[in-house]
């Protein structure tokens, strides 16, 4: 693993975790690379823990979905012994005790969310080195660089649940538009005292921003919907 | 540290040992700490920035802890590192607790260990990549130290930490002295932080400063810092000289 000492490695994806009035909203895009070659277009990158506890995946595919699987397995064993719901806090730590002490190998940054009991919603963010930060929001994955101006301006305290995802929703659109690393569907995740929602937002019926048009099934149907001479300057 | 992962194939339970670590690079790390001794005890600051890269990505990061009753720990560098330090801190301050024989860790000792922790890291080529600003106030005598990533390990009447040595350094060894009172010594902290805040890339406009007296431990509240931008010379730069900077 050589990496360069200044720029910390980019990772394909944008995820995001947001804290609300009650719980949290979870999101990412479904892009997986292979390289140039977009693998898998409708991948799943929000994976739970626990019932009360999800993560988001970015970076390595193969590193998030060990790490995840093996704190999976622990959390319910947690569960069992504990008889009673794993906390956020406490997922997020198992989660930073295999990033941080295999940061030599391990190549994901990861944001764990969920709702429990004793603090409500929660997001912890877990980058590159294993470093655990709480935060009221947290973004990750390549396409986050396109995002921090926006959270910067856009991000309010005590959002409500429709709010938040539909920040969450933007966000990854947004990203996915200018990064070339993420890309297809818009899942989210809402967590709360209710339980868990899932949602899906094909990339076609997501807002258009700059530059972007409209899809068409084919240019004759521009063609015969326009008037006589459409091809012409 | 090495982390075994058992490997299960269906007819013998195999452990990899992960690859033996060697040096690491940072990924999230803080910046400068600066610290003084004063007249009550001893006064830190730093921002509470952790930059990934050249991303200023968390703006919320608390790099000063207190340690115990009598010490503070301030910390530079990964983050996750220090976090890391914490939970070893934690540890001994617990078993300091359990003896329950009246003593408590001090600042000199607090910083002994820190001292061997790092020297030790270093010499398996596995740093803990830091560098540590310990003070603290005990039976009325204040202490100061730093150590570094490598283990170098010393006290003084002031330290600084990363861009800190260039920056507030000059200024600290002009400006110091043995009686500063409190509100003094928050002036000349500020004064460094400032410098910092215009010259260091990687600080971030908002910051802590904490005391420690024989009272005990105080982080302040996060402030930002005014800075002045309206120097004459600042207005119109390149008048008469286009194109230069």
């Amino acid at each position: 693993m050589d990496l360069n000492l200044d720029a910390p490695h980019s990772m394909g994806t944008t995820i995001i975790g947001v804290t609300y009035n009650g719980g949290v909203v979870l999101g990412a895009d479904s892009r997986t690379s292979t390289g140039m070659y977009v693998a898998n277009r409708a991948s799943d990158k929000i994976t739970q823990l626990t019932d009360n506890v999800y993560v988001c995946r970015s970076g390595s595919a193969a590193d998030s979905q060990v790490v995840s699987d093996y704190v999976r397995y622990f959390l319910h064993q947690h569960t069992i012994q504990l008889g009673q719901p794993a906390t956020v806090k406490v997922s997020a730590n198992l989660i930073r005790m295999l990033a941080y002490n295999n940061k030599n190998m391990l190549q994901t940054g990861l944001i764990v969310g969920g709702w429990d009991k004793y603090e409500g919603g929660k997001i912890y963010g877990i980058p590159l080195g294993g470093t655990v930060v709480e935060q009221p929001f947290a973004i990750g994955g390549s396409g986050s660089s396109y995002l921090y101006g926006f959270f910067d301006q856009a991000w309010k305290e005590n959002m409500t649940k429709e709010e938040a995802e539909q920040l969450v929703v933007k966000a990854v659109s947004l990203a996915i538009a200018r990064d070339g690393a993420s890309g297809g569907v818009v899942r989210t995740v809402i967590i709360n005292s209710e339980g868990v929602t899932r949602n899906f937002y094909p990339g076609d019926k997501l807002q258009l921003w700059h530059e972007e048009l409209e899809p068409q099934n084919s240019l004759l149907d521009i063609l015969n919907a326009a008037g006589p001479e459409p091809m012409a300057m | 540290m090495t982390f075994t992962i058992p490997i299960d194939n269906g007819d013998s339970v195999k452990t990899a040992e992960a690859d033996s670590q060697r040096t690491l690079y940072p990924y999230v790390t803080g910046t400068s700490i600066v610290a003084i001794k004063y007249k009550d005890g001893v006064l830190m600051a730093s921002d509470m920035g952790g930059s990934y890269g050249s991303t200023l990505r968390y703006k919320n990061i608390e790099r000063m802890k207190a340690i115990g009753k009598h010490s503070l720990l301030g910390a530079s560098g990964e983050i996750s590192d220090f976090q890391e330090i914490l939970r070893y801190l934690d540890e001994l301050v617990l078993n300091d607790n359990m003896w329950d024989d009246g003593n408590s860790l001090g600042p000199k000792e607090v910083h002994n260990y820190l001292t061997r922790v790092m020297y030790n890291r270093r010499n398996k080529f596995n740093p803990l990549w830091n560098t540590l600003v310990l003070g603290g106030v005990k039976n009325g005598e204040s202490y100061l130290g730093m150590v570094s990533m490598i283990g170098v390990s010393f006290e003084d009447n002031h330290v600084a930490t990363g861009f800190g040595n260039h920056l507030a350094r000059p200024i600290l060894r002009d400006e110091w002295r043995a009686d500063l009172s409190f509100e003094d010594g928050v002036k000349l902290l500020e004064k460094c932080m400032r410098v910092l805040l215009y010259r260091d890339r990687s600080a971030i406009n908002k910051l802590q400063i904490a005391k420690i007296t024989e009272e005990g431990v105080t982080v302040s509240q996060p402030y930002s810092l005014k800075t002045f931008w309206e120097f004459k010379a600042f207005n119109n730069p390149t008048a008469g000289a286009e194109g230069s900077w």
